[in-house]
């Protein structure tokens, strides 16, 4: 088409644009990815080896896990109950429900930390009834755990939510006049709509909560081997000059990061193609 | 419900309670203070930078991905959300050392330029846009999808050039997405702390943030302080957050198809 | 304007969606592209604008080839699917839109679009955005907005589908009205024959990419020169091996062909029959009352064929015997039909003449 005097899209433009986002892309995205595979390459394999099975390295890696699976797995149920009600009753209070479950996101991870200090720490008004139970959460890992889910809770009920609205109520009222029991009503009706919406939630949670850093740092204390996680260990190892060290424990961070990365966008090309049918 | 109130309500209501111990004045004093004020403005506008940044490049990226097909096209979609996935310690300690002196990033700014990166303000914005890159894109992404061809092909059926399509027909269908993402970027930039410490160097009365002085402050065990100048910065998200509201409100009072 | 279309091809990866599509339509006529989705029909309408661009063909506008002028040059209107209004525009600006892109002086942009406004009806409505309006509306608006700058060719796709079944019939015979009133050539396109018969001088029916026809409503209802237009405009039944009905005995084996409710004429008992050696015995299979007349199913050899029976005439009732003449028929050959007319009746010199 060679004859064609105009065309609808600007040639030049359009190449502009596609180097642009290629430059923005590779400096913000790839090459601080980049960045942590080249230290730990410079590092060599045997000291990387060593700086990750370092046993300080496996406590925190393990803390990290614990508090990962224990903050994914309240709020899923979290989210799915709050969703369920706001989406199917009427109640009173609902719509502070609803602003109190967008918090997290607007306040700073280091308040989302300090509230836990000043509710549970040494000067908070819970303080005596639980030194006299001899519970300890700030400083601990309750605290650590406590911090990670107010920080991650709002991802699954957020996601849910709008499918559930969105859905309306017809089918589960349908169930129900033909006499299906409320589990049964779940998991043959409710939840085949929102099963990717929910794994995208959870996705999302597990990636904030295994990276979480500035609420747990406010709470841990920084008790090296107890209440570090893994990105507070790398912290530590960052400051104290031992960089190649640090990169180290990122790497494992940064395979983690890439999983669920992957993992996000094979669940969005399975739901797309699911959403078709 | 209860769950709702252990995690989020009590903690919030314990807080309020803890900064009023400090009375008014101790109040006043401390979030009067030139350190706290100067650490709350490189705050506001580090991450009010990183935002219009990512508005800009968010707009651009969101367009590129939608509207044409060019190889690696689902590739750079796909590595959008990589900030979400990524620990912000781990991007934190790796921009520092990209954007050092001697990193890849940083010598050939500073032999050409002499800008510094790594420990100045401009490190802060360059962690705060890593962080918020997917806000924008994101919020614009399904709105660019979803919006008919028609509306251009009709402006310029009309004899619109294409600047003036995209200023005046496809910008403000998109503007409502565009300020949503543009206030989550923001809100979270003015939070943002574990990505931004490494690179910041938290020189006081220069690249000191805000949650920075908080997270000093408590460990001076200065606990009254830390919650005065958290209160501070949460009265900010919170009159950001209401603004953008009400904005949206406006914008999308005249769709009425929203 | 008049416009012709020669040869134009195009495709979409491996999907023609135009296939050697040519037609033409003369100054003032008001053209209907008419065809099931998926047809090609809107890719004709944007090719003409300039829109799509065709892979190999000349579109020709008052005889100049316009395959490479600016879409916005072509002295086009075009009114949308959904109209396409600018949400965040009132209605005023709207309609001002191409006339401010042209450098219009302002008090000339604001008699123009005033002027508009009181011709589709809508004066005081400036300030109000599309939202606030009703979908015929809506589409007076996008109507008044494509003929800001007084295009000579207005084309206009799928205009009536958005709006409910009720308003469409009027706003059919307004836009019908006005377009004759402004004399400006149109094309627009539909799916609903009933619109393309009612509101077109011309209808250009498309299947598959190609066009199959292209005629006056009553060219293409009476002389359908392929099977598709045959069976896709009016009411159609698909008979098989035809010639097993009295009079058709000619066809060829395996004939295929089609016959309309008018082509079937039903006596009833003791019916003075005009031509009595061609009519044959039916059985009644089933009677519905339609209102002006009964729809009566005959079986005749094995098909089940269907026609009015006024209610003027001598009672029938199911499984009763009643005796049928066939008139004539579309007899299919290939992608060809033409019509065959009842062998036994041509020596009585009937034609199919009836002219509005």
């Amino acid at each position: 088409m060679a004859e064609l005097s105009f065309s609808r899209e600007n040639k030049w433009l359009r190449r502009l644009l596609i180097m642009v986002s290629f430059v923005f892309i590779t400096v913000m995205l790839i090459l601080p990815l980049v960045q942590v595979l080249a230290q730990v390459w410079d590092f060599g394999f045997k000291n990387f080896w060593e700086a990750v099975t370092d046993e300080y390295t496996l406590k925190a890696l393990k803390l990290s896990i614990l508090t990962m699976i224990s903050a994914v797995t309240l709020n899923t149920l979290f989210g799915l109950a709050a969703a369920w009600a706001i989406t199917r009753f009427r109640f009173w209070g609902k719509g502070l429900l609803i602003t109190l479950i967008d918090i997290p996101f607007a306040v700073s991870p280091v308040i989302a930390g300090l509230v836990f200090i000043m509710t549970f720490g040494r000067l908070g008004w819970t303080y005596p009834f639980l030194e006299a139970h001899d519970i300890k959460i700030v400083f601990a890992t309750p605290g650590l755990v406590l911090a990670t889910i107010f920080v991650t809770f709002p991802f699954v009920a957020r996601e849910i939510i709008p499918v559930l609205l969105s859905r309306g109520t017809d089918e589960e009222e349908a169930a129900m006049l033909l006499g299906s029991g409320f589990f049964q009503l779940f998991r043959r009706v409710t939840f085949p709509h929102l099963k990717w919406a929910l794994l995208y939630g959870i996705i999302l949670c597990t990636a904030r909560a295994l990276g979480e850093f500035g609420a747990v740092s406010v709470v841990s204390g920084h008790l090296r081997g107890k209440t570090n996680t893994l990105p507070l260990h790398i912290e530590i190892l960052f400051r104290e000059y031992h960089t190649a060290q640090s990169f180290s424990a990122a790497a494992i961070l940064v395979a983690a990061a890439i999983l669920i990365l992957v993992f996000r966008n094979i669940l969005e090309h399975v739901s797309e193609k699911d959403r078709e049918f | 419900m209860s769950y709702l109130s252990i995690i989020v309500l009590i903690p919030m209501i314990s807080l309020a309670v803890e900064s009023s111990g400090l009375g008014v004045r101790g109040f006043w004093d401390t979030v009067t203070d030139t350190r706290t004020l100067i650490a709350c403005r490189v705050s506001f506008l580090c991450s009010l930078a990183g935002a219009l940044v990512n508005a800009v490049f968010g707009l651009i990226l969101a367009w590129v991905i939608t509207r044409y097909r060019f190889p690696l096209r689902r590739l750079i979609d796909g590595l959008i959300e990589l900030p979400f996935a990524l620990p912000t310690a781990v991007a934190g300690i790796s921009l520092t050392v990209l954007t050092t002196d001697n990193g890849w990033l940083g010598k050939p700014v500073f032999d050409l330029f002499g800008i510094r990166i790594a420990y100045t303000q401009l490190g802060i914005i360059l962690a705060i846009t890593f962080i918020t890159i997917p806000f924008v894109v994101r919020s614009i992404q399904p709105v660019l999808e979803q919006l008919s061809r028609d509306y251009e092909d009709a402006g310029l059926l009309l004899g619109a050039g294409r600047t003036r399509v995209f200023f005046q027909i496809v910008l403000p269908e998109i503007k409502p997405a565009l300020l949503t993402g543009f206030s989550l970027a923001f809100a979270r930039g003015l939070g943002e702390y574990g990505s931004v410490i490494f690179i910041a160097g938290n020189i006081p009365f220069q690249t000191e943030i805000a949650p920075l002085v908080i997270m000093s402050k408590l460990e001076q065990f200065n606990y009254d302080q830390a919650t005065a100048v958290a209160v501070l910065m949460l009265f900010f998200s919170f009159t950001i957050m209401f603004f953008v509201n009400r904005l949206q409100a406006k914008i999308s009072r005249f769709t009425g198809e929203h | 304007m008049f416009i012709e279309l020669e040869n134009i091809c195009k495709s979409f990866g491996s999907y023609k969606a135009s296939d050697e599509v040519s037609f033409g339509l003369k100054e003032g006529a008001l053209g209907a592209l008419l065809g099931p989705s998926g047809s090609g029909k809107t890719t004709i309408l944007k090719m003409i604008a300039g829109l799509e661009i065709p892979d190999s063909g000349d579109i020709r506008l008052d005889g100049a080839r316009v395959n490479n002028v600016h879409p916005s040059k072509r002295g086009i209107g075009f009114v949308f699917q959904n109209y396409a209004l600018f949400r965040y525009m009132t209605v005023f600006d709207n309609i001002a839109f191409g006339l401010k892109t042209r450098k219009t002086a302002r008090a000339e942009v604001k008699r123009r679009v005033e002027e508009l406004l009181s011709l589709i009806g809508l004066s005081g409505f400036e300030k109000r955005y599309p939202s606030q309006l009703s979908g015929g509306q809506k589409q007076r608006v996008a109507f008044a907005r494509a003929l800001a700058w007084n295009p000579r060719l207005l084309l206009l796709d799928e205009p009536f589908a958005a709006i409910d079944a009720k308003v469409r019939k009027e706003l059919r015979s307004w836009l019908r009205s006005m377009i004759s009133a402004l004399k400006i050539t149109s094309i627009f396109v539909t799916h609903d024959q009933a619109e393309a018969i009612e509101v077109a001088d011309r209808i250009i029916i498309t299947n598959h990419g190609r066009v199959e026809q292209t005629g006056s409503p009553i060219e293409l209802y009476r002389e359908p020169a392929t099977p598709f237009v045959a069976s896709f405009l009016g009411e159609s039944m698909i008979v098989e091996d035809y010639g097993r009905l009295l009079g058709f005995e000619g066809a060829p084996p395996n004939s295929r062909g089609a016959l309309r409710p008018e082509f079937i004429q039903i006596y009833g008992p003791g019916e003075k029959i005009q031509y009595e050696n061609s009519v044959e015995e039916a059985t009644v299979v089933s009677l519905a009352f339609r209102g002006a007349c009964v729809e009566a199913v005959i079986d005749l050899h094995g098909f089940q064929l269907s026609s009015g029976y006024s209610l003027e005439k001598p009672s029938i009732s199911v499984g009763g015997k009643v005796k049928v003449l066939i008139y004539r028929l579309y007899a299919f050959e290939g992608d060809k039909a033409t019509l065959v007319n009842n062998s036994r009746l041509e020596a009585h010199g009937n034609g199919y003449s009836f002219a509005i």
